[in-house]
């Protein structure tokens, strides 16, 4: 079996007392794609941040492995250097550090000191994944997202994962705010990954990004939960009809998280 | 008034000073009048900082001479790091302990007419010059008891003239390098632009008594004659056994242009004063200045632009970072005078804790004595934000290398703004060392 795995069992998760997931199960193996589907509302960004280590989440049950490793117990940059990847859906701006510098502190951090990446090969390495994501060479010079548009943002994640090579990355919303072109992009780096040591979960709202990223597996997430699982077909089902004939077949009146207010 | 303690510096020993420096005549009157003057003033009142029970007043004055060097290559390895070895800037001074070890000037600003020399040879090779501006329109002799202290005991400085018309390209660079465990330094920088001419100065205070005590008095006068533009750099780096008093006051004429950026890294107790006047009309300031507190010390900075002139325009920009126990006041005052109209005064002074322990504060105050301006300012006193840690350390960046990835960001705009790479550098590495 090549890649890594992740493996989130019986996942609950709580802000601040509500409980947000009720028992998330989901295993992603190298070489797969998965996508999340599901209505705003329903704990698929709560899903990745909590996998990712986000401070304000609190796991309250269940668990995730990678690899056979408790990732829980790992703090978040120790859980990135296992080899997860999260594109967030509302990446932070961090003034005064730019693209440039955090992107060679990010790769260093991967390897051992005093085998830091030359600054040349550093330079090339990002240069043509810039080139690749047709991203503006300024943008490297420019603060971590500071003043960045949407799609630059989106753009600026998709560049890092390109650079980091993650084992299993989690791509929250990568394709909202895009343009079309953009979005081609985008998918086309995503794509670029694409191997069998690679596995991907992505969290999406739209059919367009997976008529260019064909994922293996589609999840709907509601209530907190993945309710129901398939294969590319179920993603164009909701595309064409929504999510109504999903709760009436599983008796679901409500679909958000609920909370105990 | 009252007479605080009586100094332990008398005529006889001004004088003496005075004989020994063969000075010339009027800056021994003011000196000694100075002496008088200090007795009878008060201290300065840093707003929210108790400074009574800080030593600036008893002090080993004695003139010590630093060993001159032949080359950059003669000065100790901590020293070294402050140059870029390919290049060596063409115009500097350094002076070790109170007196010139090394001084360069290239030979085509000497032809133009510039002056960049020690305060003694200034006072008695250019003495009308010096005369008409020393501690006269920036800095008064009488503005508290250390300026008075300063002008009666000064020991060592330097003096900037740009003549008429003169555009320096390479930088002035000056270092006052306190070798002397115990010698205090009251040092002078004297600086004039003439009118349209321009200047970019950048300047180091070093010292390593990390245990003896002594007492740094430094004033800085910048003039900017009309059209004038000068842009000023500094590092000060004084160490914990320093106490410091440094008072930098600029003047700016008719369309002209007072930058500073100030990266204000002492390890001792320390006030610091920083105030430009924009006399003239469409005359133009940005203070911009970065501190870090570290261990037991309290440090208190005003950083300060009073408007005076019509259409001028005042930007302020304060960064702290807090550590440890230390305390820090950072007053930014942004003034607009009567007769300001259509000015513009902009101030932001943001503070980073990054210790329970450490104490900090940003006072924004904003004095309009005119109605047809602009104004604005911010300030916080903050921490860390989680989720810009949670971002970067996400992509398997320590928790260390996080903090000081926003550390450096967060005091990048000032940092950047320093003129010469290799201060600019060296402004890193002495942040990197505090905050490490
Ligand atoms: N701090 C908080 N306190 C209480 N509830 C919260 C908090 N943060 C998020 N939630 C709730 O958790 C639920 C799940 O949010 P989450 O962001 O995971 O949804 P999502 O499925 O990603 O939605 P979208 O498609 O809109 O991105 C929402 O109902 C949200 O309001
Ligand atoms: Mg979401």
């Amino acid at each position: 079996m090549a890649g890594s795995v992740l493996e989130i069992k019986d996942l609950h998760v709580s802000i601040e007392d509500n409980e947000i997931l009720s028992g998330v199960n989901l295993t992603i193996k190298g070489g797969e794609f998965h996508a999340v589907m599901g209505p705003n509302g329903t704990g698929k960004s709560t899903l990745a941040s909590a996998i990712m280590g986000h401070p304000k989440y609190e796991i309250t049950q269940g668990s995730v492995f990678l690899d056979g490793e408790d990732v829980l117990e790992m703090e978040v940059d120790e859980r990135a250097r296992a080899g997860l990847f999260l594109g967030m859906q509302y990446p932070s701006e961090i003034s005064g550090v730019t693209t440039s510098d955090f992107l060679r502190s990010s790769i260093n951090a991967r390897r051992e000191e005093g085998d830091e990446i030359p600054l040349m090969k550093f330079i090339k390495e990002m240069d043509a994944a810039l080139d690749y994501l047709d991203i503006d060479k300024n943008m490297a010079q420019r603060y971590l997202n500071e003043g960045f548009s949407g799609g630059e943002k989106k753009r600026n994640e998709i560049l890092q994962l390109m650079l980091l090579k993650p084992e299993i990355a989690i791509l929250d919303e990568i394709d909202s705010g895009l343009d079309i072109d953009a979005l081609k992009v985008v998918s086309k780096g995503i794509n670029k990954l694409r191997d069998e040591n690679f596995g991907c979960l992505i969290i999406t709202h739209y059919q367009r990004l997976l008529n260019y990223i064909t994922p293996d597996y589609v999840h709907i997430m509601m209530q907190g939960r993945v309710v129901k699982s398939g294969g590319p077909e179920l993603a164009k089902r909701l595309e064409a009809e929504g999510y109504e004939w999903v709760k009436e077949e599983l008796g679901i009146t409500d679909e958000t998280v609920e909370q105990n207010a | 008034m009252t007479v605080e303690t009586k100094l332990p510096f008398d005529k006889a020993y001004i004088e003496q000073f005075s004989n020994a420096k063969n000075e010339a005549q009027w800056m021994r009157e003011l000196r000694q009048q100075a002496l008088e003057q200090a007795d009878q003033l008060e201290m300065p009142k840093p707003d929210k900082t108790k400074i009574n029970r800080w030593n600036f007043t008893e002090f080993n004055h004695e003139l010590v001479e630093g060993e001159r060097i032949s080359s950059i290559e003669d000065l100790p390895a901590d020293m070294q790091v402050y140059f870029d070895k390919e290049n060596i800037p063409e115009n500097l001074l350094i002076q070790r302990d109170h007196s010139v070890a090394y001084a360069t000037l290239s030979a085509s600003l000497q032809e133009k007419g510039v002056i960049f020399t020690d305060i003694f040879t200034a006072t008695q090779q250019h003495s009308d010059l010096v005369k008409k501006y020393y501690m006269q329109d920036a800095v008064q002799v009488d503005q508290n008891r250390l300026t008075a202290l300063h002008a009666a005991l000064m020991n060592g400085g330097i003096f900037i003239y740009i003549p008429k018309n003169v555009q320096v390209e390479e930088p002035l660079q000056a270092i006052f390098w306190q070798e002397n465990p115990q010698a205090a330094l009251v040092n002078h920088v004297l600086v004039v632009a003439e009118e349209s001419s321009s200047l970019t100065y950048v300047e180091n205070y070093i010292s390593q008594n990390a245990e003896e005590e002594t007492v740094a008095n430094v004033i800085t006068e910048v003039i900017a004659h009309d059209n004038a533009k000068i842009n000023y750099g500094a590092v000060d780096n004084f160490a914990a056994g320093t106490t410091t008093y440094v008072n930098r006051r600029g003047v700016a004429y008719r369309d002209a242009t007072i930058d500073w950026a100030l990266g204000q890294m002492n390890d001792g107790n320390t006030v610091s004063e920083n105030i430009t006047h924009l006399v003239g009309d469409n005359s133009s300031s940005e203070a911009k200045a970065v501190a870090v507190g570290r261990g037991k010390q309290t440090q208190n900075f005003t950083s300060s632009i009073v408007q005076h002139g019509k259409d001028t325009n005042g930007y302020i920009l304060q960064r702290g970072v807090m550590l440890e126990s230390s305390s820090t006041i950072f007053n930014a005052i942004g003034k607009i005078e009567h007769g300001g109209t259509r000015s513009n005064s902009e101030q932001e002074s943001r503070v980073l804790m990054l210790s329970e322990k450490a104490r900090g504060d940003a006072n924004p105050i904003l004095l309009i004595d005119e109605d047809d301006v602009t104004a604005g300012h911010a300030a916080s006193v903050g921490r860390v934000d989680p989720l810009q840690m949670y971002y970067l350390m996400s992509r398997g960046i320590t928790k260390e290398e996080a903090e000081r990835l926003v550390i450096h960001g967060f005091l990048a705009p000032v940092v950047t703004q320093l003129p010469i790479e290799s201060v600019k550098n060296q402004l890193t590495e002495v942040i990197e060392r505090k905050v490490y």
